[in-house]
C-alpha cells in the first residue's frame, strides 16, 4: 500500500483532534461555542446543558446523563470495580496506566461508561452511559465487558438496555484486543434480543469509529441528538481521503436522520419522555 | 514474555499441531518453523521483526484473495452485487469447491497498478461491499454451505459516500449476522487485518492469520499521527501496539497461525495457497461434526470472553 491509503483509514479517535474550535472550544466550557452566551454551572444543569439561546447541546458527563434520564434516586450502579488491565504495557508520551490514573482522578469514574439497573418513568431498565472526557470515550475491554454485562443482566428479565454512546472509537493503547470489542459487544446484543429484550441506542456528540461500528448501530431504535457527530470516520480523515469538500452537515445527526441511519433526531429536553414512552411500548417491567 | 503467556503459547502450539494437516510428513517443516518461531518469541519479537511484519503484509506481490481463489478452489463461481445499490469491488464473494465440499468465500481484493486500484479500491470497502458479504453469508446459511473468509484491507473506506450509505452499521450489522450464523465460519488474516473493516468479516469460529499478516485497531501511521503527532513514528507505534501474528496469538484474539512459504508468501503464490488450504480443509473438517446451535454458542462465548480485565 502507498503510505497516503494508509493513514486514511485511522478513524479511532482522531476527532478527539479535529476540529477544536467546534466543541471543545478554547473558551470557556460554560460558554456557548454557537451563539457566545455564557452560563453560570446551575443555569446549564436546570436546562439539561442545553444553551437556552441557541439550543446548541453541551456535552453530558456519564452520571449527569443517567441523573437527567433516570428516576431520582434510582441508580444502582453495576460492575463498578472493573479497570482496564494493560495487556501491552502500552507507551506512547506516556504509559497507559499514568493515563488510566489520570483519567479516574480527572474523571471520578473507573473507565468511560458507567452502567447500572435504573428506572425511567417507573419503568425498570439497565443504563449503559458513556463518558467523553475519560479517554475520549474510547472503547478497551471494561467498556465492553460493562456493556456486555448490562446486556446479559437486562437478558436475564427479558427487558431494555438503554445506551447512551459518546465515543471516539476503539482505545489504541489496548491494540487488537479494543477492536475485539466490537464482536464482543455485538454479541452481548445478539443475546440480548434472542432473549427477547431490546436496546435503544441513544447517539450522543460524538459518537465515531468502534462504538458506532458496533453496539451503538444495533439499538431496536436508535436516537441521535441534535448536532451529534455520529459516523464511523471522522470528518478530518474523510477530508484527507477525499480531498473534497465536506457537506456542512457531514456526519451529523440530522444528516443521518435524511439517509435513514437513525429513527429520530431528539432534543435533550425529550429525550426522558421518549425512552418512557419506547419503554411503554416494549412493554418493559410488565 | 511472562512465564503464563509462554505457557498459553506451548498450549496453543500443541493444539495447532494436534490439527491434523501437520502430523503429515509434508508439513513437519512446517511445524518445525513454528516451533522456531515460539522460540524467537521467548526471546520477545523484536521491533523490526514487527516492522517487518507490517512491510511483507502489505507487499505489494503478496497473494490476494483472487489469487487464493483460483489457486484452492474448484468450480468457482464469483457473485455480484448487494442487490441494492452496487457491486463493491473490494468485496470478492462466490461459491466454489473446496476438497469435495461446496463453500462460499468473501475476501477483500487489493489491486496491483492502478486500474485495479481503482476497481478494487485498495481494498478498502464501502458499505455495499459490507452488504454483498452480508447476502453471500445468508446465502450460505440456507444452504448449509461453510464459509471462508479472506482478510486483507487497510480499513473500511472513510468516505461522503461511505458514511451517507451507512459504514458504521453496515460492519455492525456484517458482525452481528455472522454471530448468528449455523454454518462452519474460517476467517484469515492474509494480508491487512485493518480495524473495523476487518473485524467485518472476521467473527469466525475459527479465526487464523498467516504468519506475516497484521491485525491490528489502527494503522501504525494512524496511531502514531494521534498518539506521537507524527506519522513517520509509525514503526514505533507498531512496536506498541503489536499487530503481528505471534503477538495476536498470544493475547487470544486468533486461533491459530497459517505457515508462509520460507521468505513469505510474497515469493511463491503457489506453495502459500498450498499451505493455506490444507489449514482451512483440516479446520473445516474439525467444524463440520458440530450442530449449528453448538457453532453458534461456541462462536459466541469466544468473542464475549475477549479482553484482559483488572478489579480494584
Amino acid at each position: 500500500m502507498p503510505s497516503m491509503s494508509s493513514r486514511q483509514i485511522d478513524v479511532s479517535i482522531e476527532h478527539k483532534h479535529a476540529d477544536p474550535e467546534r466543541r471543545d472550544g478554547a473558551g470557556h466550557p460554560n460558554t456557548c461555542p454557537s451563539c457566545g452566551s455564557h452560563y453560570r454551572d446551575d443555569e446549564l444543569a436546570e436546562h439539561l446543558r442545553v444553551c437556552p439561546q441557541c439550543g446548541y447541546h453541551f456535552p453530558v458527563r456519564a452520571p449527569d446523563r443517567i441523573g437527567q434520564l433516570a428516576d431520582a434516586g434510582t441508580f444502582d450502579e453495576e460492575d463498578g470495580e472493573l479497570r482496564s488491565a494493560d495487556p501491552l504495557d502500552f507507551f506512547d508520551l506516556k504509559p497507559y496506566k499514568e493515563r488510566l490514573a489520570e483519567a479516574e482522578v480527572g474523571t471520578g469514574l473507573g473507565d468511560a461508561i458507567l452502567t447500572g439497573r435504573v428506572a425511567i418513568d417507573g419503568h425498570p431498565c439497565r443504563i449503559a452511559a458513556m463518558d467523553f472526557s475519560f479517554m475520549g470515550g474510547s472503547m478497551g475491554s471494561v467498556v465492553g465487558e460493562r456493556f456486555a454485562r448490562a446486556c446479559e443482566r437486562a437478558a436475564e428479565d427479558h427487558g431494555v438496555v438503554v445506551s447512551v454512546s459518546a465515543s471516539g472509537g476503539a482505545r489504541m493503547q489496548e491494540g487488537i484486543l479494543a477492536l475485539m470489542q466490537l464482536p464482543k459487544t455485538v454479541a452481548a446484543v445478539e443475546e440480548l434480543h434472542e432473549s427477547g429484550g431490546a436496546l435503544f441506542s441513544v447517539l450522543a456528540h460524538p459518537t465515531t469509529g468502534g462504538v458506532t461500528a458496533s453496539f451503538a448501530s444495533l439499538g431496536d431504535v436508535i436516537l441521535a441528538e441534535p448536532g451529534a457527530l455520529t459516523s464511523f470516520a471522522g470528518p478530518r480523515v474523510v477530508a484527507q481521503t477525499t480531498r473534497e469538500k465536506l457537506p456542512d452537515d457531514f456526519g451529523l445527526a440530522e444528516s443521518n436522520l435524511r439517509f435513514g441511519h437513525v429513527d429520530a433526531v431528539v432534543p435533550r429536553a425529550e429525550l426522558r419522555p421518549t425512552l418512557a414512552q419506547l419503554l411503554r411500548l416494549f412493554g418493559a417491567g410488565s | 514474555m511472562s512465564q503464563d503467556a509462554e505457557l498459553g503459547l506451548r498450549d496453543r502450539l500443541a493444539r495447532l499441531s494436534g490439527v491434523k494437516l501437520l502430523r503429515g510428513t509434508k508439513l513437519s517443516a512446517e511445524l518445525e518453523r513454528l516451533e522456531r518461531q515460539l522460540e524467537r518469541l521467548r526471546e520477545d519479537t523484536t521491533d523490526e521483526e514487527i516492522w517487518r511484519s507490517v512491510e511483507l503484509a502489505r507487499d505489494k506481490n503478496r497473494p490476494y484473495t483472487l489469487d487464493y481463489v483460483e489457486r484452492i478452489l474448484d468450480d468457482w463461481f464469483e457473485l455480484h452485487g448487494d442487490r441494492g445499490r452496487m457491486d463493491d469491488g473490494a468485496i470478492v464473494a462466490g461459491l466454489g469447491s473446496l476438497a469435495g465440499r461446496t463453500v462460499a468465500l468473501v475476501g477483500h481484493q487489493k489491486g496491483r497498478d492502478l486500474k485495479e486500484n481503482v476497481a478494487r479500491n485498495f481494498g478498502m470497502a464501502y458499505p455495499e461491499g459490507y452488504r454483498k458479504a452480508t447476502r453471500t453469508m445468508q446465502l450460505a446459511d440456507r444452504h448449509g454451505f461453510p464459509l471462508v473468509t479472506l482478510v486483507d484491507t487497510p480499513g473500511a473506506y472513510p468516505g461522503i459516500l461511505a458514511e451517507q450509505h451507512g459504514q458504521g452499521g453496515a460492519i455492525a450489522r456484517s458482525q452481528a449476522l455472522m454471530l448468528r450464523l449455523g454454518i462452519p465460519t474460517v476467517a484469515v488474516v492474509i494480508g491487512e487485518g485493518g480495524s473495523g473493516g476487518a473485524i467485518a468479516i472476521a467473527v469466525a469460529d475459527r479465526v487464523l492469520m498467516q504468519e506475516n499478516a497484521i491485525y491490528s485497531v489502527i494503522s501504525p501511521e494512524g496511531c502514531a499521527s494521534i498518539l506521537w503527532r507524527d506519522a513517520s513514528q509509525a514503526p514505533k507505534a507498531a512496536s506498541a501496539f503489536k499487530p503481528d501474528a505471534a503477538h495476536c496469538l498470544e493475547l487470544g484474539v486468533i486461533d491459530g497461525i497459517v505457515p508462509e512459504p520460507e521468505g513469505g508468501a510474497q515469493l511463491d503464490h503457489d506453495g502459500a495457497a498450498a499451505l493455506l488450504r490444507e489449514v482451512l480443509v483440516a479446520h473445516l473438517d474439525e467444524l463440520a461434526d458440530f450442530p449449528a446451535d453448538e457453532l453458534r454458542r461456541r462462536r459466541r462465548a469466544k468473542f464475549r470472553s475477549m479482553g484482559v480485565l483488572a478489579h480494584v
